[in-house]
């Protein structure tokens, strides 16, 4: 019986490594599939002991070659490792890391979101004859070996909610929270709160949450991981994957694959490679603070030592998050700096000033991530007067719009009560007065009035779309044909003739109001005053960090098309005289798709205009996600930037979103999705996912208008939808009575 | 009083619709479709968002307008336009032959031997307290109404107002609205069927339902 069940353990771990190896040759795992088969079709004609025996070296077998295997893992082995229904899940991880968990937030299928697993738990620490128990919030996605109803740690839109509402608790209360990451990515339906507004949302109360965080990566799929993953300290398990997007879906973008089609393996293990996805790389890189070993060929739920082991971890990382900004450290610092794990005490509640210390420390370190990723070629000069510029302009404001600026608004409020004061007492005699003045007739006629223009409908306003007459006319409006409106099965529009579409109607339908894409162009020289752009941060240009095979032809293409160094264009510009910082996506260089360079640039842009007071608008002319050739290097610029926002925001700015043609994935589910005040221009398409990808990802048809921004305005994704020739008026308005109280002009 | 057998027999023996494509406006003509017997599908999809068999292209204004087949079939004959030719609105361009389904063939029978009843106005209708009682238990054919009945209550904007039945007397033989589902005016709402007539109706409808061979 006993050999039975170590027979059958044997197969077990051979099925194991086979589910590992895949559609793989290998010899080792062949010569274990044969010695095992030869073992079992021997052991019933043979004496006990020999069987025993044999089974005995038969196991060192098992062991040797396990090893072996281990040393040649190839990053996709790792992903199908992370994928395995063996692999340890966060419930496993309740179990035996913590000393006590209470599941909050809905119990196994009963739940908003059963992939969404929270948990208040304990840890139970011995200092001398005392025992503490510290409490931590545990929020992370639970796989649970398979279960059918958790949707293979896929987080719906609400579960992301959820998890963003035990933050907040755990924030309340004062105690640290542990995030475990086991994700392939977010669930890709728009349905209220919508998956990216609801991980823009998660981004951005991260960023500002008082307490110390620390996320375990397992399984971090790009958004999905990224909704609960903005921490202090960054742990990876050595066998688990962080990267922008699976392989089959990299491989699906890189072979140009429609409809469904499959990859051929040999590509997508080849993607897999190239995205640079596994705890080495992403440690290499500065993504993640420390790597945690596993046990060969990954950790399952019975390698208890491994266990025991992110138990140290993930305590002696909360303690040195909290002895960091914490005033007494001294020597517990030193005990850790040396020797992980090492035995102290630190009581995990922290005060006003080092949770403001803490969030501080968070931003610096997100700051400080992909700035390998991007090239700035300026000489130190440039870079030396760009600096003095802006210290000199924040010293300016410092001084205008602060220390003058208050006491000029104190004078003024105290001149406006003292009139207000003296009309009361004066404005009787006054109105008095006038009437004898008019009664003599000494005053003076009265004005005539308008009546027509009062009592009279009123009309279109010519001058709103410039009577047709543009700064700017697309190259569109050159060629001799007609154009045909999408919505002619519709609304019966009738062919226009491209001279007028696109010229003089500014490319919209005239019978539908169909807004057809234009030129970035055209909104540079027909919404900014003409001659106000001065543009900024213009020589940080895209690389290729990861070295993706082929991608710095389609680069220099892109840069040679546009004539950009890199998809955002970040600028100065006057809107009737307001001045406003812009960051403009465009979706002519590589889909507007954002990278390291984009995110940096986007991020200088922010922080310039925090200092000059400016108001913030993100113009996305199109952008196809996060760009997967740069791997996590663009995934990391979701936190960074809407650190980035926060922090603007909190500052009292004004930041504006105003999407157009299609906007998807990673920006919009980080830092533009994050704004209070997002738009959209008639006919964009906003949302996480294409329906491709919602396809393949969730097998559900969704309706052809899935993505419209009318949808997007009534599940509460955006505030409003501007007519094109409208923008510059809307914009003037929202500018006059949006933001906060920190705008030069206000 | 119709003849169903008749009718049947007529549907044998030209068992298709013919669906003429004419030109939605003047324009060059480029076919893509260029002999009879090519297979043509409609438009597909949940939403009917796929587009069914390109047949022709249309130049005019230096802009190429595709036509689509509009239904699943095959292409009969070609209209009497060469590849190229300038053509006028509502030309010609090719007769499509979609073979009827079941569905379609019996849907054809109804509309020939049921008196149809319309809705008089857009709202959401409901039977009767006492007929909706019957057609939930026994099926509408238990139900037996004549002209001038109070058959429906038609709900609008918190109006209800009783609709009499005007037309002959028979059974409810189908009923072509949901319960709280709004309907348009002059959508049938239900077919009505003479009694006498009724055996005969549901032999044709079962002896299509087993007989008849659908073709792509």
């Amino acid at each position: 019986m006993d050999i039975e069940k170590r027979i059958q353990e044997l197969r077990d771990r051979l099925k194991y490594i086979l589910d590992i190896f895949g559609p793989d040759e290998n010899t080792n795992v062949i010569m274990l599939e044969a010695k095992l088969g030869e073992y079992v079709a021997r052991e019933p004609g043979l004496p006990k002991q020999e069987a025993v025996r044999q089974l005995e070296t038969l196991e060192e077998l098992f062991r040797f070659l396990e090893k072996k295997l281990e040393r040649e893992l190839t990053p996709m082995n790792k992903v199908r490792i992370v994928r395995h229904p063996q692999r340890i899940c966060l419930k496993d991880i309740l179990e035996n890391v913590y000393d006590n968990y209470t599941e909050i937030g809905g119990q196994d299928d009963y739940s908003i979101d059963p992939s969404m697993l929270i948990a208040r738990a304990y840890i139970t620490r011995r200092q001398g004859k005392k025992v503490h128990n510290q409490a931590v919030m545990v929020i992370g996605q639970e796989k649970g070996h398979g279960q059918e109803f958790r949707n293979g740690g896929s987080v719906k839109p609400w579960g992301n909610a959820k998890a963003l509402h035990y933050m907040k608790v755990a924030e309340t209360e004062n105690i640290p929270i542990h995030t475990y990451i086991f994700t392939p990515g977010s669930y890709p339906i728009e349905d209220y709160p919508g998956a990216a507004q609801q991980i823009a949302k998660n981004l951005y109360e991260m960023a500002g949450l008082k307490v110390p965080i620390v996320a375990v990566i397992s399984e971090g799929g790009s958004g999905g991981a990224e909704a609960i993953g903005l921490a202090d300290t960054r742990i990876m398990m050595s066998h688990g994957y962080y990267s922008v997007i699976s392989p089959e879906g990299a491989a699906a973008i890189e072979g140009r694959l429609r409809g469904g089609q499959r990859a051929e393996p040999k590509l997508i293990e080849h993607c897999a490679k190239q995205l640079k996805m596994t705890a080495d790389d992403n440690r290499a890189m500065g993504f993640v603070d420390w790597k945690i070993n596993e046990p060969e060929l990954g950790a399952r739920p019975e390698h208890y030592d491994f266990f025991r082991k992110l138990r140290k971890s993930v305590i002696s990382s909360t303690d040195e998050i909290v002895l960091n900004v914490r005033g007494m450290r001294l020597f517990r610092s030193l005990a850790l700096r040396r020797h992980k794990g090492a035995d102290v005490y630190v009581r995990w509640s922290l005060d006003s000033r080092a949770k403001e210390r803490l969030l501080w420390t968070r931003y610096v370190k997100f700051r400080r991530m992909a700035q390998d990723a991007y090239l700035d070629k300026r000489h130190w000069f440039s870079r030396g007067s760009e600096w003095t510029g802006e210290f000199f302009s924040s010293l300016y404001s410092y001084f205008r719009y602060d220390l003058f600026g208050k006491q000029h608004k104190k004078v003024t409020e105290l001149a406006e009560d003292m009139h207000a004061e003296m009309q009361v007492v004066v404005g009787r005699s006054t109105r008095y007065w006038k009437n004898i003045m008019s009664k003599l007739s000494f005053g003076t006629a009265k004005k005539d009035v308008d009546k027509a223009g009062l009592t009279s409908l009123s009309a279109w306003d010519d001058g709103a779309q410039n009577s047709g007459k543009w700064q700017y006319v697309s190259p569109q409006a050159k060629s001799d044909r007609a154009v045909v409106c999408p919505n002619t099965a519709v609304h019966g529009c009738l062919d226009q003739w491209a001279p007028d579409l696109f010229g003089e109607w500014a490319g919209v339908c005239s019978f539908c109001g169909h807004h057809f894409p234009m030129e970035y162009q055209w909104y540079l020289h027909n919404i900014f005053d003409p001659g106000s752009i001065y543009e900024v941060f213009s020589e940080i240009e895209s690389t290729n960090p990861l070295k993706f095979d082929g991608f710095d032809l389609k680069l220099d293409e892109a840069k040679r098309k546009t004539g950009h160094k890199c998809g955002c264009m970040t600028f100065e510009a006057r809107i009737e005289g307001t001045s406003v910082m812009v960051a403009m996506f465009m979706g002519a260089f590589r889909g507007g798709s954002v990278g390291a360079a984009e995110g940096e640039k986007f991020m200088r842009a922010m922080e310039r205009a925090r200092k000059k007071q400016l108001p913030f608008l993100s113009y996305v002319h199109g952008t196809a996600g996060i760009r997967i050739q740069e791997g996590v290097n663009g995934v990391i610029q979701m936190p960074r930037c809407t650190m980035a926002v926060r922090r603007y925001t909190e500052a009292g700015g004004l930041y504006l979103v105003l999407y157009d043609t299609n906007s998807y994935a990673g920006p919009v589910a980080s830092f533009l999705g994050c704004s209070p005040y997002q738009f959209a221009v008639r006919s964009a398409n906003i949302g996480f996912a294409g329906p491709g990808v919602i396809k393949e990802t969730t097998g559900m048809d969704i309706p052809p208008n899935y993505h419209n921004a009318y949808q997007a305005l009534s599940r509460g994704h955006i505030q409003g939808i501007w007519d094109r020739r409208e923008i510059r008026g809307n914009l003037v308005q929202s500018l006059q009575t949006m933001g906060g109280r920190n705008l030069y002009y206000r | 009083m119709i003849d169903v057998k008749e009718l049947l027999r007529e549907l044998r023996e030209e068992p298709y619709e013919k669906i003429s494509i004419r030109a939605p406006h003047s324009g060059k003509v480029e076919f893509v479709a260029k002999e009879p017997g090519v297979r043509v599908v409609g438009p597909s999809g949940t939403w009917k968002e796929v587009p069914g068999t390109l047949l022709v292209r249309m130049e005019r204004e230096n802009v190429k307008k595709p036509l689509y087949a509009p239904q699943k079939g095959e292409v009969m004959s070609l209209g009497e336009v060469a590849n190229g030719q300038f053509v006028q609105a509502g030309q010609e361009l090719m007769t499509i032959r979609h073979y009827l389904t079941r569905e379609e063939v019996i849907a054809r029978i109804m509309r020939r031997s049921l008196s149809l009843f319309l809705a008089p106005e857009k709202g959401k209708y409901y039977f009767f307290p006492d007929v909706d009682i019957k057609v939930k238990t026994k099926g509408s054919q238990s139900v037996h109404i004549e002209d001038g009945m109070e058959l429906f209550i038609l709900s609008r904007m918190k109006r209800e107002t009783s609709i009499r039945y005007s037309g002959p007397a028979g059974i409810i033989y189908a009923v072509y609205f949901e319960t709280n589902d709004s309907v348009d005016r002059d959508s049938p709402l239900i077919g009505v069927c003479p009694e006498d007539q009724l055996g005969q109706i549901q032999e044709v409808v079962s002896r299509v339902q087993s007989d008849w061979e659908e073709r792509d």
